[in-house]
């Protein structure tokens, strides 16, 4: 056991069991899984990537490039860092060998959203952000303060003081305080991960992962936090670097602040015979902390100036101390992990220094780099900084501030006076510093010193990216792919840069740095959808028939986001059947749907007429009360966008129907002429798609259903004629009738309030029992409207057809001086012969359905198909078995096809040409002699 | 997310909102008047400038009224909001 007792915060009183790799460990709470592992001396976690090296844990945070695991258990979950992973009992996981594995089963967690709003969010509860928080939480603001550790206080050690106490007792004294405000909330194991404009930040709050099994279910597992701030702090602190050297993936390798904060937060001593390799000040304390928990330590300052007082500390607790001397390589035992470090002389040092030292851990570090990327996701600009050896924040970005270390302050005093100005607590004056060397790399073999741990990817892979003649360093990083692990270059993406910069002979601050962007860390796919999944992923709309729909066996399609009754299916019956057996019930006996998902536009007022006349190709103003007409509306550009019904209901007042998939599109359309271009005209829109339950009943018995349900009603033809409505009523409840057909028979719409629609539908299915009524579903629809050539918008056209190019020149006004795409139609383009016509097409084998969206192509005169490219004719637009026809038919658009009708064309489909002859596209009843009854 | 400033509603998230284009490129009084290419380039161009431009935007999941803005398409920011019909606005470091 590597764990010392009178060291860490953790809970010792209890015990966790935990598996790992097939093996039972244990650990406490307070416990990560990595700082568990580590107790037990597990050094080797997983394997690379790319080569298969082992690797092992790296850091004590998320800035952990290797220390990859998979979990099993409570729920399956790939690539967790160890370092991350709260321990719990019962947890099982094991070591990421190349990829994880997704779960198979389904996530049962919980995760929801919830919106903040605040006037300042403070990123990060370490000394400046907490003093951050309290000074705007003292001002009376409404402060939200978030962090990713389990508790506040950043990286302050148990022996910093503050105020004259142990930091600790200070950090809980501000939490404390905090936690009296109303107006602050502060949350703990919740990461900000995203910056985003006007304030907007995303954070993820991981509420029961730490719960283990004893998580209460009614608990969210995870919730993200839509925080909108007018102020953002960031404190989000800095994360220490590495250096490249040769072998410097081995395990038993890691940041010399994680080896510290392994002994101080979990109490574990990650090794007994330690080598500590650094460029700065930092790692001393690490040394000496080590050292004084019964360590033997040897400490390698790449500087030939070693800081008096920190050398004076280590020295004190057995520390040996080599200036001037940087590691240059690894030794590996059988099992891959460190056993020795080979070091040389640093530039200006001790030329004696090569030497191979034995250890069983290798501390290092590089220096640290500001965390700025909340500041960085804003496009706030980054600058290097030349003591650092790294991008801290310059420039300003409105409403964000960056204190303490994200913003370059290492040292403690400098972090409380970002966080309290003046109102800052007094600590120690702070020993004299020596300046950070800056140290990307050191001498050794480019192939094995690697930059970014989690990619494979080495300083020869810089090296080829620059022959290969790369020069930015977003090309290097997408050549290399260095950066864009799980990690996102927190630990190698400035020594990438900074190599970079190096080896092109040009300053690092030139060469400048990638774009940070969200996440920060990894977030789940699961999180980020919240409760909006199954059921919940998207509204779904259904008819007030919908539950007779369910009763009688309707198979659905969606239609947006109506559930629509694609067909009724009987006992036994496949579609083709079941939509055969409803086309014809429509066609010769009675038949009935449910159109109430068919998009309504209320239109009232004194320029309604007007209004109408602008927007539709065919003039709406001459249209009398009572009467219906169809129309086309258009584009600037010509092109049909949307048709329907039109119902005069008064002088001053219309009723619209448009296709259900673009009945908000057109209301949409409709408001911003009104708005934007006509707002003189004295119109107004409602929406009443919802308020009416819609039903055709067609076929050449629906007269006969009509007059026996609603006996009021003179349904002759001379009284109730084609393209006219009515008024009527049943028990009292108003219901209006209208003389439209979509499928070429007599027909009728039946319009109710929706409340009074199920009542109304069962009504006309019971009473229509004797005639053999026919429930239908939209696939019978579309068969009987192909079959007499009515367009579907949006099947048929593509928002490159005209009304012309459907064969409905009729549709457009030749006496309106003008309307919304009239200009366009004088255009050459839209009279060029060649432009593709809406036709018919019959398979002439009479049996092959040809596919929706097949291709059309044509012999060459000798009977034979042209050489390749082989020029296409258009395409197939519908599809069908027609029951009246007897055959499969289809409708197409083809090229100048009005002028080939008569001609064979071929479709290629299933590895065979398929001969088809282009016919008009009104194929059943093209005299319209059926629609009267 | 930004926060885009509905002259009626105020401050809504850009999620409630729609795009329209550019603004003030307004219907011609005659458009038969126009030569085709006239015609054209009302249907089909518009301009692309780096930095502010006037456009039209739709408060769709609030109040659904078109309104114009001036927003700098170098870093999305709005400048200004003004109502349909308005002239556009100076603005801080615009060119117009």
């Amino acid at each position: 056991m590597n764990r010392v007792d009178g060291y860490g915060r953790i809970d010792r009183s209890r015990t966790l069991r935990f598996t790992f790799d097939g093996t039972v460990y244990t650990g406490h709470p307070g416990d990560t899984l990595a700082s568990a592992l580590l107790a037990h001396g597990v050094r080797v976690v997983g394997s690379s990537i790319k080569l298969g090296r082992p690797r092992g844990i790296t850091a004590a945070w998320n800035d952990d490039a290797t220390g990859l695991v998979q979990i099993e258990e409570p729920f399956p979950e790939p690539m967790l860092l160890a370092s991350t992973v709260e321990l719990t009992d019962g947890l099982v996981a094991g070591g990421v060998n190349g990829q994880g594995r997704l779960a198979t089963v389904a996530d049962t967690a919980r995760y929801d959203r919830r919106h903040t709003h605040c006037d300042t969010l403070v990123v990060g509860a370490g000394p400046a952000g907490l003093l951050a928080a309290r000074t705007a939480a003292r001002r009376g603001e409404r402060v939200v303060l978030v962090d990713d550790r389990r508790e506040a206080g950043g990286s302050l050690a148990p022996t910093d003081r503050i105020d004259g106490r142990a930091a600790h007792r200070f950090v809980a004294d501000v939490v404390a305080e905090l936690a009296g405000y109303t107006d602050v909330l502060h949350l703990q194991r919740t990461t900000a991960f995203g910056h985003y404009d006007d304030g907007f930040v995303l954070a993820l709050q991981r509420r029961t992962d730490h719960l283990g099994s004893d998580a209460p279910g009614h608990l969210s597992r995870q919730r993200v936090h839509r925080i909108r701030a007018r102020r953002t702090v960031v404190a989000a602190g800095a994360h220490e670097r590495p250096v490249a050297f040769a072998d410097n993936d081995r395990p038993g390798i890691m940041l010399a602040s994680a080896g510290r904060e392994y002994l101080l937060r979990y109490g574990v001593l990650v090794g007994r015979e330690v080598a500590v390799f650094t460029t700065d000040d930092a790692a001393y304390a690490a040394a000496a902390d080590l050292a004084g928990a019964g360590a033997r330590v040897t400490l390698f300052d790449a500087r030939t100036t070693t800081p008096a007082h920190w050398t004076r500390a280590c020295t004190d607790t057995g520390v040996t101390v080599r200036a001037g001397t940087v590691v240059t390589g690894t030794e590996a035992g059988p099992d891959g992990a460190v056993t020795a470090v080979r070091t040389g002389p640093a530039p200006g040092g001790d030329p004696a220094g090569g030497t191979t030292t034995p250890c069983d851990t290798l501390l290092v570090s590089g220096g640290w780099t500001p965390a700025a990327h909340l500041f960085s996701h804003i496009r706030g600009t980054l600058v290097f900084d030349d003591a650092l050896g790294a991008f801290r924040p310059g420039g300003a970005v409105a409403g964000t501030e960056v204190i303490g270390a994200a913003n370059g302050t290492l040292d403690l005093a400098g972090c409380l006076a970002e966080g309290a100005g003046a109102q800052a607590p007094s600590v120690a004056p702070e020993p004299e510093r020596v300046p950070t060397l800056v140290t990307w790399w050191t001498p050794g073999d480019p192939a094995r010193q690697f930059v970014d741990l989690a990619r494979d990817a080495t300083v020869a892979d810089i090296t080829r990216a620059l022959d290969a003649g790369m020069r930015s360093v977003e090309h290097v990083k997408r050549y290399t792919t260095i950066g864009t692990a799980h990690d996102q270059g927190r630990t190698s993406g400035m020594i990438a840069a900074g190599i970079t910069a190096e080896l092109l002979g040009r300053s690092a601050g030139d060469l400048g740095t990638t774009t940070f962007r969200p996440p920060y860390v990894p977030v789940a796919f699961g999180a980020l959808a919240g409760r909006e999944r199954g059921d919940l992923f998207d509204p779904v709309r259904t008819t007030a028939v919908h539950p007779w729909h369910v009763a009688h066996g309707a198979v659905f399609e969606d239609v947006g986001q109506w559930k629509r009754p694609r067909y009724f299916p009987r006992p036994g019956e496949d579609m083709d059947t079941a939509v055969l057996r409803e086309c014809a019930a429509a066609r010769r006996d009675v038949a009935i749907m449910d159109g109430s998902t068919l998009g309504k536009i209320d239109v009232q007022g004194p320029d309604a007429g007007e209004f109408l006349d602008r927007v539709y190709t065919n003039m709406m103003s001459s249209l009398r009360v009572g009467r219906v007409r169809y129309g086309v509306m258009c584009g600037n550009d010509g092109m049909v966008g949307d048709d329907g019904t039109v119902l005069r209901l008064a002088e001053d007042h219309y009723l619209l129907t448009t296709t259900t998939g673009g009945a908000a599109t057109v209301l949409g359309h409709l408001e911003d002429w009104l708005q934007t271009e006509w707002p003189h005209l004295r119109v107004h829109l409602t929406s009443v798609t919802e308020h009416w339950a819609v039903f055709p009943v067609v076929g050449p018995r629906s007269r006969e259903l009509l007059r026996q349900v609603f006996p009021d009603l003179d349904a002759s033809n001379d009284a109730f004629g084609f393209m006219s409505w009515q008024d009527t009523a049943l028990d009292g409840v108003p219901v209006r009738l209208a003389r439209i057909s979509f499928s070429g028979e007599l027909a009728y719409e039946v319009n109710v309030d929706s409340r009074y629609g199920l009542a109304l539908w069962e009504r006309l299915v019971a009473a229509g029992a004797h005639l053999g009524i026919t429930p239908y579903g939209t696939e019978t629809m579309h068969v009987l409207r192909a079959e007499k050539g009515f367009p579907i918008i949006g099947q048929d056209t593509d928002g490159t057809v005209t009304p012309h190019d459907l064969g409905m020149s009729w549709v457009v006004s030749a006496k309106k001086d003008d309307f919304v795409g009239k200009r366009s139609f004088a255009r050459p383009e839209n009279n060029d012969p060649q432009r593709k016509h809406l036709v018919g097409l019959l398979p002439t084998d009479a049996a092959t359905r040809l596919p929706e969206g097949a291709q059309i192509v044509e012999f060459a005169a000798d009977g034979t198909l042209p050489p390749p490219p082989v020029p296409m004719l258009g395409h197939i637009t519908s599809s069908y078995l027609s029951a009246e026809l007897d055959r499969p038919f289809a409708l197409a658009l083809v090229k100048g096809g009005r002028a080939r009708i008569g001609e064979v064309v071929h479709v290629p489909h299933e590895g065979s040409l398929v001969a088809a002859e282009i016919t008009g596209h009104v194929l059943v009843d093209p005299e319209g002699a059926r629609r009267d009854g | 997310m930004q926060l885009i400033d509905c002259p009626w509603c105020g401050p809504r998230e850009e999620l409630e909102f729609h795009y329209g284009g550019q603004a003030h490129v307004s219907y011609p009084p005659d458009p038969q008047a126009l030569t085709d290419e006239q015609w054209g380039h009302f249907v089909f161009f518009r301009d692309n400038p780096k930095g502010p431009f006037p456009e039209r935007w739709v408060h769709g999941a609030g109040c659904r009224r078109w309104f114009n803005a001036v927003r700098d398409t170098r870093t999305h920011e709005f400048l200004a909001v003004y109502p349909i019909g308005a002239a556009r606005p100076g603005v801080p470091g615009g060119d117009a």
